[in-house]
């Protein structure tokens, strides 16, 4: 089962032909993933990767099929990318692409909600459904297949949880990088629904970081909704008001959103949540021999 | 990327918002000069990244030549120190020599994107003049807010919500509509971040005029305005953080003594959390991001040891993609040309990671290799607390 991304997929690469779109895709590829076409405007009818490639989205969906899109495109036309997909009807949309200006999300996060597409990112790594489909960048080899699904707003920071848990015996479900910047398709409530119903994810772990109230509404969500435990790390515990911590969304503003405030929200609401990055794993065996 | 309320202002001109008469000056005697011509009185307005100038001795009223060249000898040069710039202070380069108006009242306004609601915010208020922390912590409803959404764009009722909230006369609305509608324009035009007029002043002849001016950029949108760009003031921010950002490093000084090298922002972030919470002081924050070739990480570490306060470093690569041999290479050649007075510890995983070990326990400098993210934050710790 898992969520967004499974065996069944069939995925189309935006920017396909570019240096990063053919470095990840054909990671991707060799991993198994479903992918069936590419899109780079101007070289549709070639192939590339032993697959077809396309002038537009619209025309990879009537051909191949696609519903679900990585997107490897530049800043500066990766907002167009986006709202091309979605108008193409592709179900999933995971955009890689770090730097589009907030104003260009604000346009394409808002065209989105009247389609029904779900938007990934941007500026994350991508989705994973273990043994099925690596949607992104991440490192596959420290993933396998299991119950633990993960959520978090980090790029490295998410595969040193992974790491942990593949290291521990325990495998995930899916994990989904949300990314780090401060409009995003998708939030943690989003996500968490989909953990919530899926029947192949039995715990959860929740990576914040500083800037905005993503992990404060998650936390009342998860106490009103969530079934599974959570185990939750916040980084950012020592960053400095005003700075933008490499993420455009990492920012403590007016004093709002620090990560402080984020864990005692969680806390209440009855998520576990460690001190420092190497004890996600450990707790989340301890969490779940409890359940046992 | 912010920039000096004189280029704000310069801005606000472009784009038809009303503000005083001015000019910037880099000298007392040029300061001095611009006052003569604007006449008195007139105001003479230290340039600084930061807030509470006022306070600081940062702006003075001259009424006459005596007190404009005594103001202009004592701001340009002074060390401004407030709230915001820290005991450190900042120098004061340049002034903006200003004619003085007469205030009837003042006003507070702002654009700025809303995360939670996904979409830009006017925020406007009849307590101008003030901290608008505090205006939002004691009379919150006095602080009117209007989300524009993409599609509508900024539209009449938008304006008019806040000209009767603010009660503004006919003339006053009116000026204020024209004033609101260029000043957003300019908000969406330059992909600016925030927009802040406060006080934005009415005259006692109804027109509407930003006092003071300030603006952010998003640095996403920088890539297309290079006359923003060319704005930035680099003597306005941390010299170590100006040299990475040549480099496309993400660093951002801090106070502690252990220099932190990481791949990713958050894990980034995480870095600095575990190294306090094993009793260390970050140094720094030092995102290297994915392309950790010899090359960016021999700059990174130069900027690293630049810091005199630097006692150890703590380098932590999760490598997924990237080889951790070869950022073991790296690192040992980048060290290798320098003189290494101070511990390295080095937290490799990924790709290659035994090999990434013995390059670098064979390079047999003062560098330790370490698999074990607690174990090597405690290291890094003892080796500086020493």
């Amino acid at each position: 089962m898992a969520i967004l991304v499974n065996k069944d997929s069939r995925i189309v690469v935006q920017g396909f032909t570019g240096r990063e779109g053919t470095f990840h895709a054909t990671q991707m590829i060799e991993y198994g993933t479903p992918v069936k076409a590419g899109v780079t405007p101007g070289k549709g009818g070639i192939r590339h990767l032993d697959r077809p490639v396309f002038n537009s989205v619209e025309e990879a969906v009537k051909n191949e099929g696609v519903n679900v899109s990585v997107i490897f495109v530049p800043q500066a036309f990766a907002a167009d990318a986006v709202m091309e997909a979605a108008d193409a009807g592709i179900q999933v949309i995971v955009c890689i692409t770090e730097g589009i200006p907030t104003l260009d999300m604000v346009k394409a996060k808002n065209f989105i909600k009247t389609t029904s597409s779900r938007l990934i990112g941007p500026n994350c790594p991508g989705v994973i459904t273990p043994g099925e489909a690596k949607v992104g960048i991440m490192p596959a080899r420290i993933h396998q297949k299991g119950h633990i699904g993960i959520v978090s707003r980090s790029g490295t920071l998410t595969y040193e949880a992974v790491n942990q848990i593949t290291q521990l015996g325990m495998g995930q479900s899916t994990a989904v990088g949300i990314g780090g910047d401060p409009i995003i398709g998708s939030n943690f409530i989003d996500i968490l629904r989909l953990f919530n119903e899926d029947p192949e994810t039995e715990a959860v772990v929740l990576i914040g970081e500083i800037g905005g109230t993503m992990e404060e509404d998650a936390a009342r969500y998860i106490k009103k909704n969530l079934d599974k435990p959570v185990v939750s790390f916040i980084s950012g515990q020592t960053a400095p008001p005003g700075r933008r911590m490499g993420h455009a969304g990492a920012i403590i503003s007016g004093g709002k959103g620090t990560a402080v405030e984020k864990m005692k929200a969680l806390r209440e609401n009855g998520i576990h949540v460690v001190e420092t990055p190497s004890e996600i794993g450990s707790t989340v065996k301890k969490v779940l021999e409890k359940q046992i | 990327m912010k920039v000096h309320e004189y280029q704000a202002k310069q801005l606000f001109k472009a784009f038809n918002v009303p503000v005083p008469e001015g000019r910037m000056a880099e000298s007392a005697e040029e300061a001095f000069q611009i006052a003569e011509e604007l006449g008195y009185p007139c105001v003479i307005k230290a340039q600084v990244h930061a807030g509470g100038r006022g306070k600081a001795g940062g702006v003075k009223l001259a009424k006459n030549s005596d007190e404009a060249k005594e103001y202009a000898n004592a701001i340009v040069g002074m060390k401004l120190v407030s709230p915001q710039t820290g005991p450190e202070g900042k120098r004061v380069r340049r002034v903006l020599v200003e004619q003085g108006l007469s205030i009837a009242k003042e006003l507070y306004l702002a654009i700025i994107v809303d995360r939670e609601k996904e979409m830009p915010v006017i925020m406007a208020s009849s307590e101008g003049g003030v901290e608008i922390e505090e205006v939002a912590a004691r009379t919150p409803e006095l602080i009117h807010k209007v989300h524009i959404h993409p599609i509508s764009g900024l539209s009449g009722y938008h304006i008019r919500q806040l000209t009767f909230k603010l009660n503004l006369n006919k003339t006053q609305s009116k000026h204020f509509t024209s004033m609101l509608q260029n000043l957003y324009r300019l908000f969406e035009a330059k992909d600016a971040s925030l927009v802040e007029i406060n006080p934005l002043i009415i005259t006692d002849t109804d027109d509407v005029i930003a006092l003071d001016g300030k603006i952010n950029f998003d640095d996403n949108g920088l890539f297309r305005h290079p006359d923003v760009g060319e704005m930035r003031d680099i003597h306005e921010e941390e010299p170590r953080e100006v040299e990475a950002s040549k480099y496309d490093l993400n660093y951002i000084k801090l106070d502690g003594n252990i220099g932190c090298m990481v791949n990713g922002a958050g894990l980034a972030m995480a870095t600095m959390d575990i190294i306090k919470y094993y009793g260390g002081e970050p140094a720094n924050f030092l995102d290297v991001g994915g392309g950790t070739s010899e090359e960016r990480v021999k700059e990174a570490f130069k900027i690293l040891l630049g810091d005199p306060n630097t006692q150890g470093v703590f380098v932590n690569i999760f490598g997924g993609i990237v080889r951790t041999d070869l950022v073991a290479k790296g690192i040992v050649n980048a060290v290798k040309g320098m003189e290494l007075k101070v511990p390295i510890v080095i937290r490799l995983v990924g790709t290659n990671e035994e090999e990434g070990r013995r390059i670098i326990e064979e390079s047999r400098m003062n560098v330790i290799a370490e698999t074990s993210l607690p174990d090597a934050a405690q290291k890094v710790v003892e080796l500086c607390n020493h």
